[in-house]
């Protein structure tokens, strides 16, 4: 491996190499806040040098045959390191009231980000499995950290079942098209799927284990009953970092591999993705209705903005892989934010804040932490100049450019179910606590601290909530970054072209 | 530059209120009001030294005049998004509408309004801060993005501060009712907005969002159909047409009194505005061949709100019917899209956001005193006022279109143009005429005649609801019998208008087929 080769992979290097210095580091003293400072500064020097890398490196760079580190997999390790850096602030202030070891939380969190950044970067299927499972595999340990936490063990459990038999899926989807193709790598499959006539059926079985493991991992509807226990058991921090990092490097890995393999050629897989795509849409936000837990109201919401996504992908024209670079983006800093505020409401000392009655009236207690959540909530809800609306307007875009009438038929009439659950938890915020009820103690226990922006996990909210105004009101940057990240299929389609640049 | 500042006077003066609630709601209130006269004075600056003799609208096949005031800065040059405002006579009008309601919605929430009033003047400046920005945003985005923003601040104000009637369902159903049927039918905007810039991009090779640019798309005839459609279902939701209006009267009832003003006042004439500014001039010949079932909408609309409005119990919900039936004129007004209608449509904002203002305003002041809406509790509350009923006699005639109020002149010019191009609708839509006066004097009836309850005095209007109803009176007879100023100022976009709309509605009346069973799939 040469010189150049190592600065590419330097991301993932360090990641790893801090996570076996954290390790080192917990045998030899338990420190709570070294640990956390620790795991902190290794992703952020990680995430450094993925800006250097993608800075000094514009053409793609091979690593053998399982990696390759281009912009598109730069995009994608940040956004997942970045995901990964709140997960860990956020962490910290969920922790530093637990009374069991701590320190072991933000060893998994490190395994899992160096899993899901060798998933981005992988381009063919043995780096892309190996990656899975490293993603994975921590975060049924995450998942269950309160050991003492019934509910946290649920959610462990659960995800460590449903996760294995989607990887089972996944594995032997791998190896019916293997034994068809005979090749691993992305880019060869296509180029032999072209080539080889008969056993397509073998080919097509194989694309669908395929498809129905990674919709287990991206929790896409009819494959999503894990997403509302896992999401309302596991730690808030492990929850923000299962919906944000697993999920991007699930779904720009299924981006790379179907723009890679020429996929959306065959009309069978673009009927079931838009299938997919409808169903995830309808489940989530039909589901989400009647939710008064507002994990459980997040994890359909992200089972419908999956669906959202997934119409990105389907239109797979230029637009898309910028599209879905947006979505991705806004998606993350959104769901981060709302799952920081949940956070820093909660402690892990009594039950979470989860029921929306526990954020009643927090406006008028933490109107800090009520506008971020209210940005986070109208920002899914895809309300002009928050985030969240320049994602649905790519989708929209890129569904418009190639007439996918149905499909934006069903975001629209999605989006406008998905008002209703939106603003009936909003609203809760700024509603004064009913006076007939006493002064119930939850509400008192769930208080943050009152200087809750000085913590770790309060600077990460502001951090965020930077990061969501200025992707509201002035996207033009993060639209530069996404549209750089782009990779198309071959052969190249011209690049759309701005007037007045 | 004066466009920004009528962009970010409401929006600095709204966070100076939020912030000043700790020193004092009183301290709240009156930045409220200087925000809103400061809008105002700008607003009355604009109107003594602009000339608004033209507009930006294709005369005669090419693209002459201009804007009187604009701003066109880059902000998501990917995209072809700029951040562009521009004022035209039309723009002036219905902005400086919005700055006067504004400032009476501030006077009148005065003492309406006690829990965290602050926070709830940022709403209400914010609402109109987005109000402004539809008209003046010259960008499709730009616009599309007011136009869901306004909402937003909006819902706050039904759902915080509204009214939960006994009985009725919580004002947080409203609320979300409004909120989803506006930005529902919004996205079904959006999808047509970037349907229509990806044809002009297709056909040009330019992707941009300008209004100007996008004034001239070629397309076809069934692409043209429905994007168009796209368009006016969200200005039909809002306006609101009558299969679409349901959120109205729910809305309306529930809202607090500044809210129902600044509803019906401004936020249905963002509608009206919408079909003059964008679906008749981007697509006028689609438009021509809509215009028969929309004009029948438009007289439905008429018939069906001033049906409903006799039956109601409930004052608030009466006006709200009302409105729907005076916006069925616009509608009827803006497709039949001769020269008289559409002055007349004009007209017919100013005059029902004045109109709809007054009688809003007095309704929650005698439900204030009265602690009821309710028609049937009502009744021989002439005698118990000395002021009050005065009022509501002035603006009951001029919702029922007495001659010399500005009412009546915009419902005459609509079907006196309507009858030139279109004489069956004309005729339909004058059966308004008489039914505003049945449910006017019906409402006129049950509340100020008829037997007392009791024959104690209430307490009379005080300096500051005087001086609020006096100002919409003083409009109110202005508009009716001076309107010259404000023809003069919708002269040149009416007259654009009409040039461009007159030819395709031409063309349109030759071809015998209707076009909805050949456009459709």
């Amino acid at each position: 491996m040469t010189h150049p080769q190592l600065l590419a992979l330097s991301p993932i290097l360090i990641v790893s190499a801090t996570s076996v210095i954290v390790m080192l580091a917990i045998a030899i003293k338990r420190h709570h806040a070294l640990v956390a400072s620790l795991s902190m500064a290794g992703l952020a020097l990680a995430l450094a040098s993925t800006a250097a890398v993608w800075h000094g490196a514009a053409a793609p760079r091979a690593m053998t045959v399982l990696l390759i580190i281009d912009p598109f997999a730069c995009l994608y390790m940040a956004m997942i390191l970045i995901a990964a850096l709140a997960a860990t602030a956020l962490s910290h202030t969920y922790l530093e009231r637990y009374q069991g070891y701590r320190e072991e939380m933000y060893l998994l969190l490190l395994l899992s980000t160096v899993g899901g950044m060798v998933m981005v970067a992988s381009r063919h299927f043995a780096s892309f499995f190996v990656g899975l499972e490293l993603l994975s595999m921590p975060i049924y340990g995450m998942a269950a950290y309160l050991v003492k936490e019934r509910r946290s063990l649920e959610a462990g459990m659960k995800y460590l079942v449903l996760s294995a038999v989607a990887s089972a899926f996944i594995v032997f989807g791998m190896a019916l098209i293997y034994s068809r193709t005979g090749t691993l790598v992305f880019g060869d499959i296509g180029a032999k799927l072209e080539q080889i006539s008969g056993g397509g059926s073998i080919v097509m079985l194989g694309a669908a284990l395929l498809l129905i493991g990674l919709g287990f991992k991206l929790s896409l509807a009819p494959f999503h009953l894990w997403t509302p226990d896992v999401y309302e058991g596991a730690p808030a921090p492990v929850t923000s970092f299962l919906a944000t990092a697993s999920k991007i490097a699930v779904f720009a890995l299924l981006l790379r591999y179907l723009i890679e393999t020429h996929a959306t050629r065959y009309p069978a897989l673009v009927d079931t993705l838009s299938m997919l795509a409808i169903l995830s849409i309808v489940v989530g936000n039909v589901l989400a209705l009647q939710q008064s837990n507002l994990k459980r109201l997040l994890a359909y919401s992200a089972i419908a903005h999956f669906g959202y996504m997934l119409v990105a992908l389907i239109a797979s024209g230029p637009l898309a892989s910028e599209a879905v670079g947006i979505y991705l983006l806004t998606y993350m800093i959104t769901t981060l934010a709302a799952f920081g505020v949940i956070t820093l409401v909660s402690s892990p000392l009594n039950h979470e804040a989860q029921a929306l009655c526990d954020y009643r009236g927090l406006f008028w207690r933490h109107p800090g932490l009520a506008a971020i959540l209210t940005l986070a909530l109208l920002s899914l809800a895809g309300v002009p100049l928050t985030p969240g609306f320049l994602g649905k307007f790519y989708v929209l875009g890129a569904g418009v450019d190639k007439r996918l009438w149905l499909l934006l038929g069903a975001i629209v009439a999605g989006s406008a179910v998905g008002l209703y659950f939106y603003l009936r938890a909003v609203i809760q915020l700024y509603l004064h606590p009913a006076p007939v009820t006493a002064p119930a103690p939850s509400t008192e226990a769930f208080a943050p601290a009152p200087h809750w922006a000085r913590d770790a996990g309060g600077g990460v909210l502001i951090a965020l909530l930077l990061l969501m105004l200025a992707l509201g009101v002035y996207p033009s940057p993060f639209i530069k970054l996404a549209h750089g990240a782009g990779i198309e299929p071959q052969p190249p389609t011209p690049p759309l072209t701005a007037d007045r640049g | 530059m004066t466009l920004l500042w009528l962009l970010l006077i409401p929006v600095l003066g709204g966070l100076l209120c939020w912030q000043l609630q700790r020193f004092g709601a009183q301290y709240a209130r009156c930045v409220a009001l200087g925000t809103m006269g400061s809008m105002l004075a700008l607003a009355a600056g604009l109107w003594l030294t602009g000339d608004y003799s033209q507009t930006l609208l294709p005369l005669a096949g090419h693209l002459s005049g201009h804007w009187m005031e604009q701003l066109s800065v880059p902000w998501i040059a990917r995209l072809g998004i700029r951040f562009s405002l521009g004022l035209d006579g039309l723009s002036l009008l219905l902005v400086t509408l919005t700055a006067l309601l504004g400032v009476l919605s501030v006077a009148c929430s005065w003492r309406e309004i006690r829990t965290d009033a602050g926070f709830f003047y940022m709403n209400l400046l914010w609402t109109l801060a987005g109000v402004i920005g539809v008209f003046l945003a010259t960008d499709l985005f730009l616009f599309f993005l007011f136009w869901e923003v306004m909402l937003v601040p909006m819902f706050f104000l039904i759902a915080l501060w509204g009214h939960d009637i006994p009985g009725g369902r919580p004002r947080l159903y409203a609320a979300i009712k409004f909120f989803i049927f506006t930005q529902s039918a919004g996205l079904v905007m959006l999808v047509a907005i970037l349907a229509l810039v990806f044809v002009h991009y297709h056909a040009s090779g330019v992707l941009t969002f300008g209004y100007s640019d996008l004034l001239a798309t070629p397309m076809g005839a069934r692409t043209g159909f429905w994007i168009m459609l796209g368009f006016f279902f969200a200005f039909a939701v809002k306006l609101p047409v009558v299969p679409f209006h349901s959120w109205l009267p729910d809305a309306h009832s529930q809202a607090p009194t500044a809210g129902s003003v600044i509803l019906a006042g401004v936020l249905l004439k963002t509608a009206a505005y919408g079909l003059l500014r964008f679906v008749l001039p981007l697509f006028p010949s689609a438009s021509a061949q809509l215009a028969p079932i929309a004009m029948w909408l438009g007289v439905l609309g008429i018939v069906y709100g001033a049906v409903c409005a006799f039956g109601q119990n409930d004052a608030k919900r009466l006006v709200a019917y009302t409105s729907i039936s005076h916006m069925g004129f616009i509608l009827l007004g803006v497709f039949a899209g001769t020269e008289e209608a559409l002055q007349g449509v004009i007209m017919q904002i100013l005059a029902h956001g004045i109109s709809a203002a007054g009688l809003f305003i007095l309704v929650g002041e005698i439900a204030e005193r009265l602690e009821t809406r309710d028609l049937r509790k009502m009744g021989g509350l002439w005698t118990r006022f000395s002021n009050l009923p005065q009022f509501g006699l002035f603006f009951i005639l001029a919702s029922l279109g007495l001659p010399g109020l500005g009412n009546f002149l915009g419902e005459f010019l609509i079907l006196l143009g309507t009858f030139k191009a279109h004489p069956g609708m004309a005729m339909l839509g004058s059966i308004g005429l008489v039914l505003s006066a049945v449910y006017s004097l019906v409402l006129m009836q049950r509340t100020f005649y008829g037997k007392a309850g009791s024959e104690a005095p209430l307490r009379d209007l005080d300096r500051r609801e005087f001086a609020i109803l006096s100002t919409l009176m003083a409009v109110m007879i202005w508009l009716g019998l001076y309107p010259r100023p404000f023809f003069e100022v919708s002269r040149a976009p009416t007259q654009a208008l009409q040039s461009l709309y007159a030819p395709a509605a031409a063309a349109a009346q030759t071809i015998p087929a209707p076009p909805i069973a050949r456009a459709a799939p």
